[in-house]
């Protein structure tokens, strides 16, 4: 006895949860689910869409998100982190990173605010070489210890206490190679279209 | 009548002990596995807490870098040990509270089953880099896969027992219990479609993992406080309008409330602003359901010294109605503009999936476990130490993320500061927390122990079927 019919507490049950649904999934679907692309907005290359992948296997959303918030919400526009961004801009993102922490800082515009390749390269073997202070986790593996290289290799430029031995030197793996493409494609600084 | 002589034969010991016996197979399955869980889980919050600390330590195995121990850690808390630990507890209360035997004991064990095989996979997968990277849905579509199967088999036999119900009245405690079993494989199922992308799957993402704490984890924790609190005092619940507020209130407003976790994001404002503004209407069923578990309690106190049912039920109880009055203020856009992307929602996570839902678990566990493996625990002062090492742990967690974090939070707002100096000021208010993880940690060892020491009938045998 709940002071109303079974079915009608079945048919409370499912309505409270079909509401939710169609007002938080349902209809922001319907009406952003057809928003196309941003023009200034380019599809990943085959190289960044890799980098993507080992973003995804290494957990980097559980520290960097991927969103800027508009003036007057945060810091996000005096740090010049980008435009608060757009779901136009998210169009070729599947599965999401839009990210719910800043251990790390954003990562949407990261290419823009951090072109070198080179300083990637040491901040992912080790972000302590470039970033004495940082808590990030460094990323060995994604490159390779060499005793000697080609002209080809990437050779990553680290002080002498961050190589692993002495006449070690490390060099990029294709991983390390195809992550930073993908950082340095994290540009969203194109005019944002409404 | 045969309904009053079988409400009358039901107040018999002995037809409880009937009961008891028909689900104790399964329900100790579930137990035992969430026991395991509860341990892997304790392990690997520990360890990403630690890399906070040591950001070298275990630096170069990729399996346990940060960004794969933390998603590990989260499913095997609550997808292991929050899940199969309420499942357990479930079959029991929706037995007694039906006054019938818990049907499909087998389909029981096949769903324990491949809830575990999915635990592994997904946990497995996770730490090998298979990780889908949405939080709360991290698992692979297979592994998704198993546990959603196994929790379909678990609601059928809820729902099978319900249908054979020997009682006329449903205590407040069923509702939330078979609802939460209705809702939760949709919720599940409709996340993990392979088909969203975009900030579509951003709206998806949080819509579920709200949810997956408002129609799941929820209703379990607080189907166990309305039993626990009026069973072990002794007296009925406090207001029986107060618990039909409070449970449509809760329908209602808490599967609104997933957007707040991407306040000021790329949504739609209409959007997040439904979404706060559910969050703070849930302080209506809090509210609700506060005066009745308070109210119910208070002049009772010193029933807290005799009984550890009691005493971590009402202690999770309390925390509650704290998580949630703060998850409503924290949806507020002024004060998430503070508290967002930092450490402070870590913290009232772990006031919510611990010091609310775990406590209340390990209560109910304190209850049925004698009862369903047929023998006493050992070693009664192992399980205070238990109590005051978990629950100061749990504390001191909470008040080190959130003040921590608040302070993150402040120092991210001024764009003068470097970023670097969020990063250096929350240093000393993680190793904090590691200490208070561990602590947590020392009362969950000490809770498995007299568990196992319960299903290898060590200590005493001296149970009687009487003492909460």
């Amino acid at each position: 006895m709940m002071f109303i019919r079974l079915w009608l507490f079945f048919l409370g049950v499912l309505a409270t949860l079909f509401l939710g649904w169609a007002a938080l999934v349902g209809v922001p679907g319907f009406q952003i689910g057809a928003v196309p692309p941003q023009p200034g907005l380019r599809n990943y290359t085959f190289e960044q869409a890799h980098g993507r992948e080992i973003y995804i296997r290494e957990g980097c959303v559980y520290c960097h998100s991927q969103q800027t918030r508009p003036t007057g919400f945060g810091s996000d526009q005096t740090r010049r982190w980008g435009r608060a961004s757009v779901p136009g801009d998210y169009f070729f993102d599947r599965p999401h990173l839009l990210g719910t922490s800043r251990t790390g800082p954003d990562l949407l515009n990261i290419g823009v605010r951090q072109p070198s390749r080179d300083w990637h390269m040491s901040h992912l073997y080790n972000p302590r070489s470039v970033m004495p202070q940082s808590v990030m986790p460094p990323f060995p593996w994604l490159f390779e210890e060499r005793t000697s290289t080609g002209p080809l290799d990437a050779v990553v430029d680290l002080p002498e206490k961050f190589r692993p031995r002495p006449g070690v030197v490390v060099v990029a793996g294709p991983e390390a190679i195809n992550l930073v493409n993908y950082l340095l494609g994290m540009d969203r600084s194109y005019r944002a279209r409404e | 009548m045969s309904g009053q002589a079988t409400a009358h034969a039901a107040e018999q010991p002995a037809f409880r002990a009937t009961l008891d016996g028909a689900c104790s197979t399964p329900v100790l399955v579930y137990f035992t596995s969430a026991v395991f869980w509860l341990l892997i889980g304790t392990l690997l919050g520990i360890a990403a807490s630690l890399k906070f600390d040591m950001p070298e330590w275990l630096g170069t195995i990729p399996e346990l870098t940060f960004g794969r121990i933390r998603p590990a850690h989260l499913n095997a808390v609550t997808y292991g040990w929050a899940s199969l630990a309420g499942c357990g507890c479930l079959v029991w209360l929706v037995s007694r509270l039906t006054r019938a035997p818990a049907r499909w004991p087998g389909a029981l064990l096949a769903s324990a089953a491949l809830w575990n095989i999915g635990l592994i996979y997904g946990i497995g997968a996770i730490l090998l880099g298979y990780s889908q990277s949405v939080e709360w849905l991290e698992f692979p579509l297979p592994a998704a896969t198993l546990v959603a199967a196994g929790f379909l088999l678990f609601a059928a036999s809820i729902l099978g027992t319900f249908a054979k119900r020997n009682v006329e009245h449903l205590y407040v405690s069923l509702w939330y219990a078979v609802a939460c079993v209705v809702w939760f494989p949709f919720l599940y199922v409709i996340a993990n479609l392979p088909i969203y992308s975009g900030v579509v799957h951003g709206a998806v993402n949080w819509w579920y993992g709200h949810n997956a704490l408002g129609v799941w984890f929820t209703p379990t924790g607080l189907a166990l406080a309305y039993y626990f609190i009026p069973k072990v005092i002794g007296r009925p619940v406090y207001s029986y309008y107060l618990s039909l507020l409070g449970f449509w209130a809760f329908a209602l407003f808490y599967n609104w409330n997933g957007i707040h976790h991407l306040v000021g994001g790329p949504l739609p404002t209409w959007l997040q602003t439904i979404s706060i503004v559910a969050s703070v209407l849930m302080v209506i069923p809090v509210m609700a359901v506060a005066v009745n578990h308070h109210m119910t309690t208070i002049g009772h106190f010193k029933m807290l010294r005799e009984s550890m049912v009691l005493r971590f039920t009402v202690f999770g109880a309390m925390c509650y109605t704290a998580v949630s009055l703060q998850g409503s203020l924290e949806a507020i856009r002024s004060f998430q503009q503070v508290a967002h992307f930092t450490h402070y929602t870590i913290g009232h996570a772990h006031l919510g999936v611990h010091a609310f839902l775990t406590m209340i678990l390990f209560g109910a566990m304190y209850y049925i476990v004698p009862r369903v493996a047929r023998w006493d625990w050992p070693r009664p002062a192992f399980i205070k130490v238990h109590f005051w090492v978990t629950g100061t742990g749990v504390l001191l967690y909470t008040i080190a993320t959130c003040t921590g974090g608040w302070w993150q939070g402040l120092v991210l707002n001024m764009s003068a500061r470097p970023f670097i100096d969020s990063t250096v000021l929350v240093k000393p208010f993680l190793a904090v927390r590691t200490g208070s993880g561990i602590l947590m940690g020392i009362g969950h060892f000490i809770f498995a122990l007299l568990y196992l020491q319960v299903l290898l009938r060590q200590g005493s045998p001296r149970w009687g079927g009487s003492q909460p």
